[in-house]
């Protein structure tokens, strides 16, 4: 029996389908399910969402935000989430680099460094994500 | 009797007119498809959220968290959603006079945060205390514009200027109808419904609480994006149908004053043709 999967975020419905595993990044770690997991609820950290169905495997970038498995279907609410082919893959590299040119300069305020330091983290997983997308596409899996 | 002239001016003026309000017909069209899409797209998620509240909340019980506790005190803030722009109908007027009610009511206890300049404007009038205000979220509002205006609500909240919290918005209800609502946001009051599965079978990661410390402060924030979404599609519908009357009145307005000029013109003719025969008969 598949899992139904629902992704949605506050703005959209970005994903729902009938799926064989999701692996996503609890805030305690990576964290699969299969069908008949038991009923959960927990917080989600920041990294890679991966689904899996028959061969294909499909990946999202999402950041923050709960996963709800019940009986009948698995629920990622997330803050974001981009799938893979929805990156843009330089934009996500430009931001690369501005963070990076903003960690470099000297006497940064706390708060500047936090936000550079996310926006950092936030390129990079995208550019993981997308580069993953465009290696590999949506279809095969090794 | 007006003359033919002024007739022709007044003529060309309305028409400029009903061309202007044409216009901002079909832009309010095109940018009501889009608000409308937008609102759909989001109800999803709140929906999920409701229940995920609903499970740890049947979990923990209630007053487990400072925004969920209710509280004695009569301190009340209404966060009353309007337009920015003009010309939307009796939109904002209905909004604001519904406000007034509720203001009326409980007389000295509410104090108002305006979101809309349009808002701000009518209850400032009124003399209600306006605590805030914000310019409207525009066309597209996007979730990460909202969590401003949430957290000043809940620190408020939390800090006990406040001691309940209420959205005062244009619900949405179909082209023709937007109706003001008014929703209680703070103290948040958990659904019971948990669709089936006791809250306590799940197993919560790292544990209830946590949990609930994040869920609360996004449940805040998407109500009030729910609230605003809904405004931005009532805001176009509105217009929409305004500036649609404004232009059926023009052309109206037009066809009278057509018929008028025909009328003027065929009298000054008809008077010129008397001159010119009762001349002819005198000499």
């Amino acid at each position: 029996m598949p899992l139904q999967l629902e992704i949605v975020t506050p703005e959209r419905l970005a994903y729902s389908d009938e799926v064989d595993e999701v692996v996503c990044p609890g805030v305690e770690g990576e964290l699969g399910i299969l069908p008949h997991h038991a009923p959960l609820l927990t917080q989600l950290g920041f990294g890679e969402l991966r689904i899996r169905k028959g061969a294909e495997e499909e990946r999202f970038a999402i950041a923050g935000g709960f996963l709800q498995v019940r009986p009948d279907r698995v629920v990622v609410m997330a803050e974001n989430a981009e799938l893979g082919a929805e990156i843009d893959l330089q934009r996500a590299q430009k931001a690369r680099e501005e963070a990076e040119r903003t960690l470099a300069t000297d006497e940064l305020e706390p708060a500047d460094l936090a936000r550079a330091r996310a926006a950092l983290q936030k390129a990079l997983l995208r550019i993981r994500v997308a580069e993953h997308h465009r290696r590999e596409g949506p279809r095969h899996r090794s | 009797m007006p003359s033919q002239r002024e007739i022709r001016r007044r003529i060309a003026s309305v028409r400029n007119i009903k061309q202007i309000t044409r216009a901002m017909q079909f832009v309010a069209a095109s940018k009501l498809k889009r608000a409308q899409d937008a609102t759909l797209a989001a109800r999803p998620y709140s929906e999920k959220l409701d229940e995920v509240l609903a499970d740890v909340a049947s979990v923990l019980g209630g007053e487990t968290h400072p925004l969920l506790a209710k509280r004695e005190g009569n301190a009340r803030c209404l966060v009353v959603f309007t337009t920015d722009r003009p010309l939307a109908g009796a939109l904002n007027a209905n909004v604001v006079r519904f406000a007034g009610h509720e203001i009326a009511e409980h007389q000295g206890d509410v104090t108002v945060v305006a979101v809309g300049r349009k808002g701000r404007d009518a209850l400032r009038r009124l003399r209600v205390p306006i605590a805030a205000f914000l310019p409207n979220f525009g066309d597209r509002p996007a979730f990460a514009d909202v969590l401003p205006l949430a957290r000043l609500i809940t620190d408020d909240f939390l800090s006990g200027t406040y001691d309940r919290v209420d959205l005062v918005y244009p619900q949405f209800v179909s082209t023709l109808t937007q109706r003001p609502v008014l929703e209680t946001l703070l103290p948040i009051h958990p659904s019971e419904d948990t669709h089936g599965i006791p809250g306590n079978q799940f197993i919560f990661e790292p544990n209830p609480g946590a949990v609930l410390e994040q869920l609360v402060p996004r449940y805040v924030a998407v109500r009030v994006y729910q609230a605003v979404l809904e405004s931005a599609a009532s805001e176009q519908s509105s217009r929409m149908v305004a500036m649609r009357n404004a232009t059926e009145n023009a052309e109206e307005l037009i066809d009278d004053l057509t018929l008028t000029y025909n009328k003027v013109r065929q009298a000054n003719i008809t008077r010129e043709m008397i001159e010119i025969a009762s001349g002819a008969e005198a000499s």
